[in-house]
């Protein structure tokens, strides 16, 4: 932790991001504590990725601030490198190499962003390999295994930049179903050592396990947030309530 | 579906209708759950019908009228014999020019296609240079290229500038050929989804490792069947270099048949350009085949 950080990881000041015409974003503040799971549910469309893609400086914000740790990351002359190599993200598709092995993955990044040697940054890999129950697939290519597999590397392969902030993105929306366990686990393993995360997520069930705070978005701001237990049984906005029984209905909480 | 990312511009075919030659020529869809007999019988009936074609081919050519003096000034075995030792050796040459001018073209075009691909409104002067080097040189004729280059530029007798007609036949080749190759490169580049960029560069990679690691990779791997087909190009072009006087397969065939005016050497240094390419061309076709099978096989984890 830094000096000035107050004891937050993560802080979002008014961010505003338009796509066109299309304002998604507008206004978004948040403040993540060192070590806290926050969870962002909402409507598809509702800004959950593009709030977190802001976060990783993929897209550029309008308007606002963001710091890490204190530091500002989005004024202007920051090194982009560096602030991404202490933001570990992971996407709903995987985004895994497709031409380079599990353990080259998980490599490219320590070795030729971080600037590790190989045998260190594949000692680390394999570690984290092993902690997540992949050693055994280290020499394969992303398209052998299976999508819970693919995703786990994924989540490995930001893991190895030994990030300060994990950003999931939907990480087990393109899952089938039955896959989806095995990847909420090394979530729930990575909460409970500690990682400071914030989680896009549609499994309700699982944000009101994991979560310290759930975070409503809704049209680009967000409308409620506070303890999962008091979001999902008394939400205090309507939009919340209606959100949170659409769901109910669809039979996924 | 490719397993690592959502179906998107990667799973295009780069090269469209180049798949399975032999179920096109065939005539019948490729479907491989086919009874074997009645894959037998398709083949059977192929062959049958080459033969009968080929057979009235032969029949209404020989039987014309000029066939006579058409074989005499084409198809003569005494004159073939004696002009195809000279053209086999002139076609050395078209060999090292292909050669030569491919390897360059392979490097330069890749520079000007990553080039092209620079975002940002700083790159902007040179995206712009980029663009019209390739829309010139793919415009202009290959031939006047090489006449402009091969007879222009040592007219000039500027110092320490080199005046050897096949220099500037090297050159001129990897001019065109670089333009309609770094148009191959940047399609194969626009085809990696832009997801791959994102998560390179979520690793805090720069733009430039990013290219190098993640995009080119998978880029350059997509294109090369259309990469071997602009091969195939350059090779038959090295007969246009012989405009400026460099001895290769079709001057010789030229100097042989204005001695003799026999028209059999221009056959045998077909045949050489054909005996060439062919393998090349099969061996694309190989490739693009087994890069979709390849992709067949993917994604079923």
């Amino acid at each position: 932790m830094s000096v000035g950080s107050n004891g937050h990881a993560l802080r979002v000041d008014g961010i505003r991001k338009s796509f066109g015409a299309l304002e998604v974003l507008r206004g978004i503040d948040l403040d993540v504590r060192e070590h806290e799971v926050v969870c962002l549910i909402g409507a598809s469309g509702s800004g959950k990725s593009t709030f977190l893609r802001c976060i990783n400086l993929l897209e550029e914000v309008d308007a606002g601030r963001i710091f890490i740790e204190g530091e500002e990351i989005t004024a202007g002359g920051v090194d982009v490198n560096r602030i991404r190599q202490r933001i570990g993200i992971v996407f709903q598709a995987f985004n895994l190499f497709p031409h380079m092995s599990v353990l080259r993955n998980v490599t490219l990044g320590p070795v030729e962003a971080l600037g590790m040697s190989r045998t260190q940054a594949e000692a680390a890999a394999d570690e984290l390999l092993g902690r997540f129950g992949l050693l055994d697939k280290r020499d394969d290519y992303p398209d052998r295994l299976s999508g819970g597999q693919q995703q786990r590397v994924a989540i490995v392969r930001a893991l190895a930049m030994r990030p300060d902030v994990m950003l999931l993105d939907e990480v087990t929306s393109a899952l089938d179903p039955e896959l989806v366990a095995e990847v909420l686990n090394v979530i729930r393993e990575l909460a409970s050592s500690g990682m400071t995360m914030v989680i896009a997520t549609h499994e309700m069930g699982f944000a009101r396990d994991i979560a310290n705070r759930v975070c409503f978005l809704d049209g680009g701001v967000i409308l409620e947030q506070g303890p999962p237990d008091r979001i999902f049984s008394s939400p205090e906005h309507e939009r919340t309530r209606r959100f949170l029984q659409s769901i109910i209905d669809a039979g996924r909480m | 579906m490719s397993a690592s990312g959502p179906p998107g511009p990667e799973d295009t075919e780069l090269v469209p209708g180049q798949g399975d030659r032999r179920s096109r020529i065939l005539g019948r869809p490729n479907r491989p759950d086919r009874p074997r007999a009645e894959g037998r019988r398709a083949v059977l009936i192929a062959v049958a019908s080459t033969i009968v074609f080929l057979a009235v081919a032969v029949v209404v050519i020989v039987n014309s009228a000029g066939w006579p003096q058409v074989k005499q000034s084409f198809f003569n075995g005494t004159q073939f014999r004696e002009s195809l030792p000279d053209i086999a050796r002139a076609f050395l040459v078209n060999v090292r020019l292909f050669v030569i001018a491919e390897a360059f073209i392979l490097v330069l075009a890749l520079f000007v296609a990553v080039l092209r691909s620079l975002p940002g409104p700083v790159f902007f002067p040179i995206r712009v240079m980029a663009v019209v080097y390739t829309d010139l040189f793919r415009g202009i004729p290959t031939v006047l290229v090489v006449y402009t280059l091969g007879f222009g530029v040592p007219a000039l007798q500027l110092e320490g500038v080199p005046t050897s007609p096949f220099f500037w036949a090297v050159v001129s080749l990897v001019l065109v050929y670089t333009a309609y190759v770094a148009e191959v490169y940047r399609a194969g580049i626009e085809s990696v989804h832009p997801s791959q960029l994102a998560a390179a560069r979520s690793l805090g990679l720069s733009r430039w490792k990013a290219m190098r690691f993640v995009i080119l990779p998978q880029a350059i791997r997509r294109v090369v069947p259309p990469l071997l087909n602009d091969f195939i190009g350059l090779q038959k072009d090295t007969a246009l270099v012989a405009s400026i006087g460099v001895v290769e397969a079709f001057r010789q065939a030229q100097i042989d048949s204005a001695a003799t005016f026999n028209f059999t050497p221009f056959l045998a240094a077909a045949m050489l350009f054909v005996l060439v390419t062919i393998p090349l061309a099969r061996f694309t076709d190989w490739l693009i085949l087994r890069g979709r099978r390849r992709r067949e096989m993917g994604g079923v984890g």
